[in-house]
């Protein structure tokens, strides 16, 4: 090192350890809330907050498959015992009756408080009559077992009443051997629901990982036929999805780096300078992450995950450095004075692209724009300033002006191809033109990496389950608990005529659960008092077969109403009603919310969908909001990605404008644009017409394509034809392609949708970038 | 809540032998058993007496039983309140009213057990009807009475009893004695016609 390098090395290594100590203490989150606006609207924010900590993440769904049905069901009662007794799962279910007792016994003390069929009408001689006569009927028919063995307690059938209306549920699952099975009766089910938030996938995998140790401990080991376990959910596909990613990540990476390694190893000879050319772009990333984290106080993942391939064109630059200094002694002097302005150019218009970014009302996309913005320019002034001091001065790199003047020849000699360039826009036009209705895709599965497969399976257990996915769901707000449980009774009143027009098959509401106490209070004051109910009763079954006297049960059950004890939200913890009330019933800061969960008609002219405008019609005035999850985070998505689209066609503009004053002369920024446009637009053409649907990935990978093949555009305009300089340049800007192509080509081959997306298209275009700018520079050529 | 299926599998395992009336000539379990696996479809009327201890007065039902061969049954009340309660196959329904529920018999292995009952009783066949209950029969040709006391715990803990008696190849009652001191009384009449 010499003594004039030390100062900007010391001052490197100052930033980095600033970068790396704000970078391991920032707070990363991978949940749909980069996708949320910065002044979301409260459908918006409760989209969010539902799929970060909601009911509905934290659902995982257990099948116990092979052996036999006997067998099935010995390991699901183990399994639930093992994960009842852990603390980090608050719910586990397997249909087995003992789970049910407490349950039953609740809904029996409980039952005047829970029943909406309790007015002061019922107990009037004339409702006791109408209601004893109803249960009796039911005790002489085959339905009548629990109405019959309650007879003396609840002669006005409550139990059956609850029974049969809302907290029997839509569905119930089927039954093998005394638990919860698939309808085929092949697999054992399990409902299991996690302490920790879906959107905690570090929690949500030592979950995962508890229920397969427990399953492994209680599973006999040496049977025939043995046992398996297959779990699915939420919170199940973001651990898969996160550990595919990083294996394909990992698989690709090593992949990619080995085929890079030999390339640059072959055309260096020098395992230092390979070593070096890493520095500029883990520079420019840490740098990147500390900005977004100084910024935001919080980093998106997909932040992360889309600003590390922004910045891959921080590769080609010390590959730019390396070749075009060649091995002369003075090289890296004559590199600063030739080839630097022409980098320092690239990379100014590529920052002020993405600076476009930072305009956005998304925090996502603004996070992304300045990531990109301070890692690319901490990328570029290491290379400048930084990196060739750490260049051993004996370093020698192989020279590539030979190869460079080949290349120059090719050149030359495919000037006669050039028309291809212009062809290729037109016919990439018409087909995009074509298919510009469905070139975007707009919704949220676009980056969705859990397989079709995986999806339907999941999509089997839950209609096995009948357990509802949640999609549709009312919100009201209240002040306190008991405030917002009596805006969820007038909200259910208004939701009741959808259900008799069958716009709705029905709902759940946490006042099924736990009624407020002023509905509660309404219910308890509904009975008589023992003296004036047994006079009722006297009269009421005169000439039945059923005595007064032989009510007694009753009688005494209807005075414990007096005594004031009411259903407490203490009295359900531990049951399946308590978690059902959970997931309803919550707390958001000060405030308190009530969901009521919407389930669609199964049959009939509007099967399995809500009509929205319906239910928001019913819901005018009563303060109460309806949301349809699907819907909601579809339209995030397309919002973001429509921001997207606008600000990178404003970036574009802006990186014209700033090449306009750096060339001053509208040919010579045509010259540069032209094969940048060309190229996108062809391989936009390419993906379009192959099958593919343009998502995000899509248009990260184009900005890219953009920024990096800028450098080849501006290379080919400003460097002079002939000489060795310039064969060095031409050598450099092949090798960076190459590095590029085999770098995002080999993440082309990945089994991940998202991955393989943005691989084709960079890799397709960067190519396409680089060939299109030596062609129409190989016209100029021979214009001159 | 679930809905009481073992009264429900008791039912359909009366249905199968209160419709096929037996004749033969010297009196044994074999010979009463034979007689039910010859019988074919059949159709009788039917009054239920059901007894509950609360109640001063049993609470009276009737309708019609079916027996299609080979394996549909049916108990249609029909007073006082419309019901049908139909086994067909391994599935058994109960429609009352505007509810239907509906149950898969080989998603319940205790209920397996009631179908090899039903289903031996109809093919005559001892062995999986003992697996079930323990079985006697008393008196002779003219009046006899077959008592079946079921051996099954989830059925045992509901049921006591169940007592069958007719004359000749008639059923002409079965009672269930319920473990509760609860009992039902059906009597039985033969109608012409499937």
């Amino acid at each position: 090192m010499t003594r004039r390098a030390f100062g900007p090395v010391a001052a490197w290594l100052a930033v980095l350890a600033v970068a790396a100590g704000v970078a391991a203490s920032a707070r990363y989150t991978a949940d749909l809330s980069a996708f949320l606006p910065r002044s979301p609207s409260p459908a918006q924010q409760l989209l969010v907050d539902q799929l970060r900590d909601g009911v509905v993440g934290r659902v995982m769904l257990a099948a116990i498959e092979g052996a036999d049905a006997q067998a099935r069901a010995t390991v699901s009662r183990a399994l639930a015992a093992r994960l009842r007794a852990d603390p980090r799962f608050t719910y586990v279910a397997n249909g087995a009756a003992d789970g049910a007792e407490r349950e039953r016994a609740l809904l029996v003390e409980h039952r005047y408080l829970l029943s909406p069929a309790v007015t002061p009408e019922r107990f009037t001689v004339a409702g006791l009559r109408q209601a004893i006569g109803d249960t009796l009927e039911l005790v002489a028919s085959s339905a009548g077992g629990l109405a019959q063995a309650l007879l003396a307690r609840d002669p006005t059938g409550e139990v059956a009443a609850l029974a049969a209306s809302h907290l029997a549920g839509a569905t119930r699952p089927a039954l093998a051997a005394g638990v919860w099975a698939s309808r085929d009766g092949e697999r054992a089910l399990l409902v299991v629901r996690t302490a920790a938030a879906g959107a905690d996938t570090d929690a949500q995998e030592a979950a995962m990982q508890a229920v397969r140790t427990a399953f492994a401990d209680v599973a006999p080991r040496e049977a025939a036929a043995p046992a398996r376990l297959r779990l699915t959910g939420g919170g199940v596909f973001a651990v898969e999805s996160r550990a595919l990613i990083k294996s394909e990540v990992a698989r690709v990476a090593a992949l990619g780096m080995l085929l890079i390694a030999t390339l640059l190893g072959f055309a260096y000879r020098s395992g230092i300078a390979l070593a070096l050319g890493l520095l500029p772009v883990l520079t420019g990333a840490l740098v990147g992450v500390t900005a977004v984290a100084t910024g935001f106080g919080l980093v998106h993942g997909i932040t992360l995950g889309f600003g590390a391939t922004l910045i891959g064109e921080a590769v080609d630059y010390a590959i730019y450095l390396f070749v075009q200094s060649g091995s002369a002694g003075g090289g890296q002097d004559a590199w600063r004075n030739e080839s630097w302005p022409t980098i320092r150019l690239g990379v100014i218009t590529s920052m002020m692209g993405f600076a476009a970014l930072l305009f956005s009302g998304f925090p996502g996309l603004a996070q992304l724009g300045l990531y990109s913005v301070c890692g690319l320019g901490a990328a570029a002034l290491f290379t400048r300033y930084v990196l060739p001091g750490l260049v051993p001065a004996n370093l020698r790199v192989r020279d590539l002006a030979s190869v460079g003047a080949q290349i120059a020849r090719a050149i030359a000699a495919a000037g006669r191809w050039r028309w291809v360039v212009p062809a290729l826009c037109v016919a990439a036009t018409v087909a995009l033109l074509a298919q510009r209705d469905t070139l975007w895709a707009e919704n949220l599965s676009s980056l969705n990496t859990v397989s079709l497969e995986d999806q339907d399976y999941d999509g089997r257990l839950r209609a096995d389950l009948g357990a509802a996915d949640a999609r549709y769901l009312v919100v009201v707000g209240g002040r306190d608990e008991q405030d917002a449980l009596r805006a969820a009774e007038r909200t259910a009143a208004a939701l009741a005529p959808l259900v008799a027009q069958g716009v709705i098959a029905g709902f759940d509401s946490p006042a099924h659960y736990l009624p407020s106490e002023a509905t509660q209070e309404a219910r308890a004051s509904s009975m008589p008092g023992p003296r004036e109910l047994r006079a009722r009763l006297a009269r009421a079954l005169r000439g039945s077969p059923l005595r007064a006297a032989r009510l007694e049960p009753f009688v005494a059950d209807a005075a414990k109403l007096r005594t004031g004890v009411r259903l407490r939200r203490a009295d359900l913890e531990g049951t399946g009603l308590g978690v059902a009330l959970d997931g309803l019933l919550l707390r958001r800061g000060e405030d308190w919310q009530a969901l009521l969960t919407l389930r669609a008609p199964a049959a009939g002219p509007g099967a399995l969908s809500v009509d929205a405008a319906r239910v928001r019609e019913a819901l005018i005035g009563s303060g109460a909001l309806f949301l349809d999850i699907q819907a909601e985070a579809d339209a995030l998505y397309a919002g973001y990605l429509r921001e997207a689209i606008a600000l990178s066609a404003t970036g574009v503009a802006v990186v014209l404008l700033a090449l306009m004053v750096a060339l001053r002369s509208a040919a010579r920024v045509g010259r540069v644009a032209a094969p940048l446009g060309a190229a996108v637009l062809v391989a936009a053409a390419v993906l379009a017409s192959a099958g593919q649907t343009l998502n995000l990935l899509h248009l990260v990978g184009f900005l890219l394509v953009v920024a990096v093949g800028s450098n080849y555009a501006l290379f080919f305009e400003r460097t002079a034809a002939g000489g060795e300089g310039a064969h060095r340049v031409l050598a450099s800007l092949a090798l960076a392609n190459a590095t590029t192509v085999i770098g995002f080509g080999v993440l082309a081959t990945s089994s991940v949708m998202v991955l393989r997306a943005i691989g084709t298209t960079v890799a397709l275009g960067t190519l396409l970038a680089l060939v299109f700018a030596a062609l129409l520079s190989g016209a100029r050529t021979d214009a001159r | 809540m679930p809905i009481h299926t073992s009264r429900m599998l008791a039912f359909a395992a009366l249905l199968a032998t209160a419709l096929a009336a037996p004749a033969a000539p010297a009196w044994t379990l074999e010979r009463l058993l034979a007689g039910f696996a010859q019988k074919g479809s059949a159709r009788a009327s039917f009054i239920e007496e059901k007894k509950v201890r609360v109640l001063d007065r049993p609470l009276v039902s009737s309708g019609e039983l079916r027996f299609e061969a080979p394996d549909i049954l049916e108990k249609r009340t029909l007073r006082p309140r419309p019901e049908l309660l139909r086994l067909e196959g391994d599935r058994l329904t109960l429609e009352r009213g505007d509810r239907k529920l509906s149950l898969d018999l080989r998603s319940t292995p205790e209920a397996a057990a009631f179908i090899d009952s039903i289903r031996g009783t109809l093919a005559g066949d001892r062995e999986a009807l003992e697996r079930v209950y323990r079985l006697r029969l008393e008196g002779n040709v003219r009046s006899w009475t077959l008592t079946l006391t079921p051996l099954e715990p989830a059925l045992a803990a509901w049921v006591q009893r169940i007592r069958i008696a007719g004359q000749h190849a008639d059923v002409s009652v079965i009672e269930i004695l319920q473990t509760n001191g609860d009992s039902t009384l059906m009597s039985v009449q033969p109608l012409a016609g499937p």
